[in-house]
């Protein structure tokens, strides 16, 4: 039965609705979504010396409408080098540092849905609550334990492993361990979430059947779990390539990531239309992770 | 004879030391009466003294609370109008964005959320004049946009288990739906949107990347504050507050669980009691 258009307008136009729909809608619209439009716009201009620092792309005199698309911006970005390997640093730091998140939070996220049930809630809030404290103090806690005098080098120094300070702050090491420590718990999350879910009755049919236990896991639990690794990771790739923090206090003058490029072009250069240009690429490249974020976090709210 | 320990809850030990020891460390260092944060050179609290000496900081503290706070609570209106459109309203024109709106602030590098809101505000004080400079209000507006995604994923999870027979019951019976929806829906989701609360305020009171961007000369948050004090070295006095955060978000969580356990304690017990009865 295929409802007749007029009551579907009524209903369209009955005004609780609509309004309860438009106030998220209309908000995240003007303040989400509007502000791509105007980052593209501005990454397409000419930087000026004025305020706000970009010339304007319409201009309108002399009864004719000029308009100065600027592709200068993007082909400046591919001819420097500094920009390519940033990205390709941002990419190659994030992609390490999830599969490191993975390889550690997986059996956390494991033992903790596999923990007695009393136990369980304990846990969960145990991986969260450093999340909760400050990302900034938990980075800044490496600092004091990774520099050349800090407490890993003397402690090393003390047991007699190592006779010198072994450089570990402003490395890559450093920006990968941090990216780790602070995200860890993003990883965990989503994979406790879906393993605590995952049906016990499919893994005692795998062994009443002879399964071995690591086999069970590769062909039963691993495969079961996409969903949640997929979300983990991407909760840790994603922000983890626009990172500033983490470089710009555990990284070195070799660290090239394109947040802290981007950062720079900002605040320092205040050269806006080419961190907006560096902003464009940056979604560009990020576009089919988020998709993928997007269709496994939609299959969670809607169900 | 012991149990051999599986490797994976060793793994679940190690991983959460890795998680609170640099913690400890911090904590530990914080009562270090020298200014090297490396030497121990005996106890002290005179970095926690000259914290609260620090007029900058209690400064900073003040406006990261006061943006916190209200945008959370914008962040809990906003994200549970979100969360009920998206669970509860049929297919709509628009139903994919909002939802796409809900899911990418979750993961959207900080320095693209922060760069095209500023830019936005800079365009719409050319156009409309409004806002004039920025400062707290343009704050809260970012803090609300990113908390409200947040906010809308916490709740809908909730709503989704909430039995939809009673707010069906409600309505068959004539209740308009925004009554049913204050009357029967918010009390029993009430605890998420707590929940949520929380996390937006915490998430607030954290950020420092998008808050650089869209703030003004006027205000300056916490995050800011030690943020440029700690790109000049090891400092105790961040120690001090570091051991500070620590010691409150812990003692939060801490009666958060004790209430919850309480209440999940008391429900089985009226559950045993109705058993008896029946």
């Amino acid at each position: 039965m295929t409802p007749s258009p007029v009551p579907r307008l009524r209903r369209w136009l009955r005004p609780r609705r609509g309004w309860v729909i438009a106030v998220p809608l209309v908000w995240l619209t003007l303040f989400f979504l509007a502000p791509f439009a105007i980052v593209l716009k501005i990454s397409l201009s000419e930087a000026a010396i004025s305020v706000p620092p970009y010339a304007a792309i319409l201009d309108y005199s002399a009864e004719t409408l000029n308009v100065a698309l600027n592709l200068g911006n993007y082909l400046f970005l591919l001819s420097d080098s500094l920009y390519v390997s940033a990205y390709w640093g941002s990419v190659k730091i994030a992609f390490l540092s999830t599969v490191f998140c993975l390889l550690i939070g997986y059996p956390m996220a494991y033992a903790m849905a596999r923990a007695p049930a009393r136990w369980q809630l304990v846990l969960l809030l145990l991986v969260m609550l450093p999340s909760w404290t400050s990302f900034l103090i938990r980075v800044y806690a490496w600092m004091g334990i990774l520099s050349n005098t800090g407490l890993l080098n003397n402690l090393l120094l003390w047991v007699g492993l190592i006779d010198s300070p072994i450089r570990m702050m402003n490395t890559n090491f450093a920006v990968m361990l941090g990216i780790v420590y602070a995200y860890l718990p993003f990883m965990i999350l989503p994979l406790y979430a879906n393993l605590t879910r995952l049906d016990g009755s499919l893994l005692e049919a795998a062994s009443d059947l002879g399964s071995r236990k690591f086999n069970t896991f590769l062909k039963v639990t691993l495969p079961l779990s996409k969903g949640g690794i997929i979300a983990g990771s991407m909760l840790v790739f994603i922000p983890a390539v626009g990172e500033y923090v983490i470089p710009e206090l555990l990284g070195g003058p070799n660290t090239l990531m394109i947040g802290k490029v981007l950062w720079e072009e900002f605040f320092h250069n205040r050269d806006w239309p080419v961190a907006s240009a560096l902003a464009m690429v940056m979604l560009l490249l990020l576009l089919i992770p988020i998709a993928l974020f997007h269709r496994y976090q939609s299959c969670e709210l809607e169900e | 004879m012991t149990r051999k320990p599986s490797f994976t809850t060793v793994m679940l030990i190690l991983g959460l030391l890795f998680l609170y020891l640099p913690m400890v460390v911090l904590v530990f260092y914080s009562f270090n009466s020298s200014r090297l944060v490396t030497v121990w050179a005996g106890f002290s609290g005179r970095w926690y003294l000259e914290l609260l000496r620090d007029r900058q900081i209690l400064a900073a503290v003040w406006t990261s609370l006061r943006i916190a706070f209200f945008a959370a609570s914008m962040a809990v209106c906003l994200g549970t109008l979100a969360a009920f459109v998206m669970t509860r309203f049929a297919r709509f024109r628009g139903k994919t964005a909002l939802s796409s709106m809900v899911t990418a602030p979750l993961v959207m590098p900080e320095v693209i959320t922060g760069l095209s809101l500023l830019l936005l505000f800079v365009q719409m004080a050319q156009i409309i004049g409004w806002p004039a400079d920025r400062g707290m209000v343009t704050i809260w507006i970012a803090h609300t946009t990113f908390c409200s995604a947040y906010v809308a994923v916490v709740v809908s999870s909730r709503l989704r288990e909430v039995d939809r027979s009673i707010e069906e019951a409600a309505m068959d019976l004539g209740a308009p739906p925004v009554k049913t929806f204050f009357q029967i829906t918010l009390p029993v989701i009430a605890p998420a949107l707590a929940a949520g609360w929380l996390l937006a305020f915490t998430l607030s009171l954290d950020d420092l990347v998008i808050a650089s961007f869209v703030s003004g000369p006027g205000a300056t948050t916490l995050p800011m504050v030690v943020f440029s004090s700690v790109r000049m070295g090891v400092s105790p006095k961040i120690n001090a507050l570091a051991t500070l955060i620590i010691l409150t978000v812990s003692l939060a969580t801490f009666l958060a669980w004790y209430f919850m356990r309480r209440s999940e304690a008391r429900r089985r017990q009226a559950l045993a009691a109705a058993e008896e009865g029946a």
